[in-house]
């Protein structure tokens, strides 16, 4: 007997019993819709991640003063020391002593009051270099970004985020041009920030952008104090080269050992992997727990399946006297279990995406249902289907035909 | 999937001479082993010995509970004996694995129950081809051989109804029609009439006739002895043994007793009318009188 028309006996079996194959296919379908949708929910949390990489770039690095560690043990508060200086990101601009940093953006930040004829706004100044925007991979929408020789020059000029902008302005290409006032100071809007969304470092869309010394000149009071240094590498296999390049330069430069290091560099990437994994255990947990369900609709195909069999017990007795082997009964009662497994496996992708779809439109998470997902889930019912239907198919097999013939 | 060879082998014995397709000797069959407590075992067949030869047609008569089904059971390999030796076509069907017990049952013998046991969810050419299936038959060849099956039952134009939809009689001619489509050196009939009305009892009667006619070898079992009467050949059986063996003449005539000591692994031999080893397909007509000599 082949395959096919085994499959097309399991098949009508199926198709005699409506009622029992639904229920059946159903705590299957619940099963594998629950797992495909936290599946779902953990591929788009790491896609968001990614992407958020990718937004950053991929190749950053962060110096912050204050040591992460202390010979003593005691522990300083991190960025409460003023150790970084404009020297130091200076200093790893130089080709020769890092040769891998391809950008450096020393940044000074505080927050402020703007103030213009008609509104006022609070947001979170940000004194630089030219290279922030390269280094931040950041790019303007309207305006210009300010210059090396804005800095030279401690130019009044700044940069709105697109927030900042069309909170003082309406709309973020009417600011290029206007004025506003920050502390004592009138600046002049010479530019504005394409949209960056909000990530691991904070909204990046309210923010005000100025020439480092034009905000130590005129807001803190002539001291240059580093909230820290971004640091970009020249390509993100070049990041670990680049970060000892960095810690190098600053351990040689504040005469200290690494032990005592007054300073911190972090990898962007480092803190999404953290934020990776973490999503990925939680992922993990939530399909296991999804997973009890599948179980349970294991146990349901079993049942019935074991229902099947003892109701068919004539019908496999003649089967056998009819020269059915007991390995053709088997693999019968086999497919019929991986049959509804199947369907239900089907129904429940469907069911996954859907709830991923409008869970998506609802609330602002991304649900990525992928081939491979879809493809594992498929696997994972028929597996399901297979493993409850291996006892109920060999009991069926195992059966003595006069047995099954006798019985009423 | 190895296969016994799908035309009915029957098996030259030293001598020269075709194997019995049947051959019991000293069956023993006691259910009830196994059990803690000896009181419940039964002994449903106590040393029956039994040679049915190529091309008899056999009536095995005896009340309920005489041991009848246990025999047809073990006839048809469906079931094992308890200790003795069953050789179907000389082959000894106690070695077998179920596999092969199942090929047996596939390909030497046809099936025909009291309660028809026909699929209802399949029609009736669907379920004369079962037995094809289940030895191998590509698809394509299965339905022109069922069709053929049907044809010899007179049912063609019944081919497409499903069982629900024929009388008791059509629906035990399809099962006569799937007991035939693999060509089996023996037709195992359990009660074949049993729930049959007097005019299906006669046709179903007939067309076991006509089949025998053509050289088939049929075993019937039956608690009626005008069902058996048209056998040619009657076996009693009451408790367990065997306690008559006799021959009824086709000609209607005198019916006379086989001496039951000799019946024990022998010359029943029918076939000897046939050439050694020779094409025991059936359809060959013989008379069905120089079947079976005295």
């Amino acid at each position: 007997m082949n395959f096919a028309q085994i499959l097309r006996t399991s098949w009508s079996a199926i198709a005699t019993h409506r009622l029992r194959s639904a229920l059946t296919i159903i705590g299957i379908f619940i099963g594998i819709a629950a797992v495909s949708l936290t599946i779902g929910l953990g591929q788009g949390a790491q896609r968001m991640i990614s992407d958020e990489i990718t937004s950053l770039g991929s190749n950053l690095l962060i110096v912050t003063p204050g040591s992460s560690t202390s010979t003593s043990g005691v522990r300083g508060g991190m960025g409460s020391a003023t150790t970084l200086t404009i020297d130091d990101a200076t200093a790893l601009t130089s080709s020769t002593v890092a040769p891998d940093i391809s950008g450096v953006a020393p940044i000074m930040s505080s927050s402020q009051t703007l103030t213009t004829s008609s509104t006022n706004w609070t947001s979170t100044a940000y004194g630089t270099t030219a290279s922030w925007l390269p280094v931040r991979s950041r790019t303007v929408q309207a305006g210009r970004f300010f210059t090396d020789a804005d800095v030279t020059n401690c130019a009044t000029v700044v940069v709105l985020g697109p927030t900042t902008a069309q909170e003082l302005y309406g709309q973020a290409n009417m600011a290029v041009g206007q004025s506003l006032t920050m502390g004592t100071a009138q600046y002049t809007v010479i530019g504005v920030l394409t949209s960056a969304g909000s990530s691991s470092l904070g909204d990046e869309d309210d923010i005000v952008v100025m020439p480092y010394s034009t905000m130590s000149q005129r807001i803190s009071g002539g001291v240059t104090r580093l909230s820290m240094i971004y640091i970009s590498a020249t390509s993100q296999a070049s990041l670990t080269a680049a970060y000892q390049e960095a810690t190098a330069a600053l351990l040689t430069r504040h005469g200290v050992s690494s032990s005592s290091a007054d300073f911190s560099i972090t990898s962007l990437q480092s803190v999404l992997d953290v934020a990776s994994s973490i999503t990925g255990t939680l992922t993990l947990a939530l399909a296991a727990l999804a997973g009890i369900s599948l179980v349970v609709g294991g146990i349901g195909v079993m049942n019935i399946m074991l229902v099947s069999v003892t109701e068919r017990i004539r019908e496999i007795g003649l089967r056998k006297a009819l020269g059915a082997t007991p390995g053709v009964i088997r693999l019968q009662f086999l497919i019929e279990a991986a049959i509804l497994a199947v369907i239900g496996g089907i129904l429940g992708i469907g069911l996954g995406y859907l709830a991923g779809w409008l869970i998506s439109q609802a609330i602002s998470i991304t649900v990525t249902i992928s081939w491979s997902a879809c493809l594992l889930a498929l696997g994972v019912s028929a597996l399901v289907g297979i493993v409850a239907g291996v006892y109920p198919a060999s009991r069926a097999a195992k059966m003595a035909p006069i047995d099954a013939l006798r019985s009423e | 999937m190895a296969r016994v060879d799908a035309t009915p082998t029957v098996m030259p014995t030293s001598s020269g001479q075709q194997a019995p397709v049947v051959e019991l000797q000293t069956i023993w069959k006691t259910y009830g082993l196994g059990r803690k407590n000896d009181s419940v075992r039964v002994d449903a067949l106590r040393g029956v010995s039994l040679s049915v030869g190529q091309g008899e047609y056999t009536a095995i008569v005896g009340p309920s509970g005489s041991g009848k089904s246990t025999l047809m059971h073990i006839i048809g390999c469906l079931d094992t004996p308890t200790s003795g030796t069953y050789l179907i076509n000389g082959e000894d069907a106690s070695d077998l694995s179920e596999q092969d017990l199942a090929e047996i049952r596939n390909i030497r013998i046809g099936f025909v129950f009291q309660q028809f046991n026909l699929l209802a969810s399949l029609n009736a050419w669907r379920n004369v081809e079962l037995p094809l299936s289940y030895a191998g038959v590509p698809a394509s060849k299965r339905r022109t051989r069922a069709m053929e099956a049907l044809e010899k039952v007179g049912l063609t134009d019944r081919a497409s109804h499903k069982p629900g939809e024929m009388s008791g009689g059509q629906q035990q001619r399809v099962a006569v029609a799937r007991a035939l489509v693999n060509n089996p050196s023996l037709i195992l009939a359990d009660e074949p009439t049993g729930n049959l009305d007097s005019v299906s009892t006669k046709d179903m009667l007939n067309l076991f006739g006509s089949l025998s006619a053509e050289g088939r070898t049929i075993i019937l079992i039956t608690h009626d002895s005008d069902v058996a009467a048209t056998a040619h050949r009657v076996v009693q059986v009451r408790d367990g043994m065997i306690t008559s063996d006799t021959v009824n003449q086709p000609d209607g005539g005198m019916s006379f007793e086989v001496p039951l000591s000799s019946s024990v692994g022998r010359e029943r031999r029918s076939g000897g009318n046939q050439d050694p080893g020779g094409d025991a397909v059936p359809g060959g007509v013989r008379s069905a009188g120089a079947e079976v000599r005295p």
